[in-house]
């Protein structure tokens, strides 16, 4: 046992609560300080999930991703920003205020993990976990330069996670390396029999840059409409790469991806709808007036707590499943989502890795995106393994105007180990 | 499409209040995004949802659990080992 203490100078309000001392075991991480993102419980310290509806809450208990790393060694040493509930792209919608980009502080750092993308790039922490249920790990890891792994569908355990759409998220690491993303990876996946979708698949790899003879796809969509051609441009060079260290590269195609944005967005805010419910200002967060009556106290607590973002989302959600349009809208996007996943299903019977932009541009300006729908297309690229619940990274590719540029690499199932290995193989090689 | 008064009714269903002013700017915005969800009219009806679902059924067993204080350390008001909330009725 011993204690840090952390006097971090935090200037891009990358932390809601940062711990000045904290204590850490012995373990693989011991002594290593680790941000937490502010939706994963925290026995003891506050967990607001940046909404200003928990205020004040102080789980009594750890989700399942902390006490791994307690148990490995790492010391939490604070809970970062976030957007609302994770409902975000740039971080934005925090009710703690925005973080700011490290790389260039006038730009977003992403979302909704910008807090825990942060405090890396800025080197606060070396790693930090963040969770990820349209992109929200991938995007602001390649907005800030660092490296990030959404795991496949229950490879890490979500108990203990504050639910916003439990089929499409997932906790995961953040770091400045790949193999640092591996180490916080080994810490915390594996099994939890308190979460009913955990897998038993613990990971014990080691990165390896080896990948001759790799199948890499890269379906031309994800080069398409509303992709920045400078983008684009630096992510295929990085993706010829791979050729020169031996991996095959393949073009391929995926038509879901056309509708694959809007069945996520149906089916996340129709989880939304129902897992926000509990927001009552009765068991948890800043208290009700419990003199009216209960509807009415509920909706004044809602309107008065809830940032915009997440009432557009709850109310989006009521109304996809409402009677007579649950068939227009949420049977659709389920159907939409199997074809995602038979799409997927397609290309790794004959490819290893699929290969893209994490993101169709460069971090927006502070402010720039004001129309809800201009910023949910940002997520086109990111969502597709969400829905297919596959393991995606994002890696560091160069920059375009000074703005750092992110590699994703999507795997099969169960398979985050070769796509840590290509990431490491690019990571070296661009070194 | 969708009218004020339908984002009113939306509103009264999901508990969410709303003023007069935000009834507007939802309804321009919930316009726009269900307008780009009409995309998915492009699936294919017969494509189903998957069919093998799987119940993860599990003993119904006492384990330890949270003490009634640590239970009730969050909420805004108690009374004896009870949370108090407003009437329903």
């Amino acid at each position: 046992m011993g204690k840090i203490t952390c006097d971090a100078d935090d200037r891009w309000n990358a932390f809601i609560t940062l711990c000045r001392e904290a204590e850490h075991g012995d373990g693989p991480l011991a002594g290593v300080p680790v941000a937490v993102k502010d939706n994963i419980s925290t026995a003891g310290i506050q967990t607001s999930c940046g909404s200003a509806v928990l205020k004040g809450y102080v789980p009594p208990y750890d989700a399942f991703v902390v006490e791994r790393l307690k148990a490995a060694g790492a010391a939490i040493v604070g809970k970062t920003n976030m957007d609302e509930f994770g409902m975000g792209t740039t971080t934005e919608s925090s009710a703690f205020g925005p973080t700011t980009n490290p790389v260039d502080t006038t730009r977003v750092p992403g979302g909704s993990s910008g807090g825990s993308a942060a405090a890396v790039a800025a080197g606060m922490v070396p790693m930090a976990l963040g969770t990820d249920t349209g992109g929200s790990i991938r995007c602001p890891a390649a907005f800030c330069g660092i490296v990030g792994l959404k795991p496949t569908y229950g490879r890490t355990s979500r108990y203990g996670l504050i639910a916003y759409a439990n089929s499409l998220e997932g906790i995961g690491p953040m770091g400045r390396t790949v193999d640092d993303v591996s180490r916080l990876f080994a810490a915390i996946a594996g099994h939890d029999p308190r979460d009913a979708t955990s897998l038993d698949r613990p990971y014990t790899h080691t990165p390896s840059a080896e990948i001759r003879g790799l199948r890499v796809g890269v379906p031309h969509e994800f080069f398409g409409e509303g992709v920045d051609p400078a983008v684009g441009k630096t992510v295929r060079a990085a993706i010829d790469r791979f050729a020169d260290l031996g991996a095959e590269i393949v073009e391929c195609s995926m038509p879901s991806m056309k509708y694959a944005l809007a069945a996520y967005y149906v089916t996340c805010t129709s989880e939304a709808s129902s897992n926000l419910a509990r927001f009552d200002g009765v068991r948890y967060g800043p208290a009700n007036d419990i003199i009216p009556s209960w509807h009415e106290s509920y909706q004044e607590h809602r309107k008065t707590h809830f940032g915009k973002e997440v009432r557009r989302r709850i109310m989006l959600g009521t109304f996809a499943l409402s009677a007579g349009y649950y068939g227009k809208y949420y049977a659709k996007a389920q159907a939409a989502r199997k074809n995602v996943r038979d799409d997927f299903a397609r290309l790794f019977a004959d490819v290893d890795v699929v290969a893209g932009p994490t993101m169709p541009t460069t971090a927006f300006r502070l402010g720039e995106k004001t129309d809800p729908l201009s910023m949910y297309l940002a997520d086109i690229l990111t969502v597709p393994a969400n829905l297919a619940g596959v393991p995606a990274i994002s890696v560091p590719c160069g920059t375009v105007s000074g703005l750092p540029v992110g590699l994703q690499l999507i795997g099969r199932h169960c398979e985050e180990e070769r796509i840590i290995d290509a990431a490491r193989a690019y990571e070296e090689v661009r070194a | 499409m969708v009218s004020e008064s339908d984002v009113a009714h939306i509103a009264i269903l999901a508990d969410i209040g709303i003023t007069r002013d935000e009834l507007a700017e939802f309804t321009g915005q919930f316009n726009a995004i269900l307008e780009y969800f009409d995309l998915l009219d492009q699936v294919e009806a017969s494509e189903k949802p998957e069919a093998e679902k799987i119940n993860i059924f599990r003993e119904d067993e006492v384990v330890p659990s949270l003490t009634v204080a640590a239970a009730l350390d969050n909420a805004g008001e108690t009374e004896d080992d009870y949370i108090k909330a407003p009437k329903v009725m």
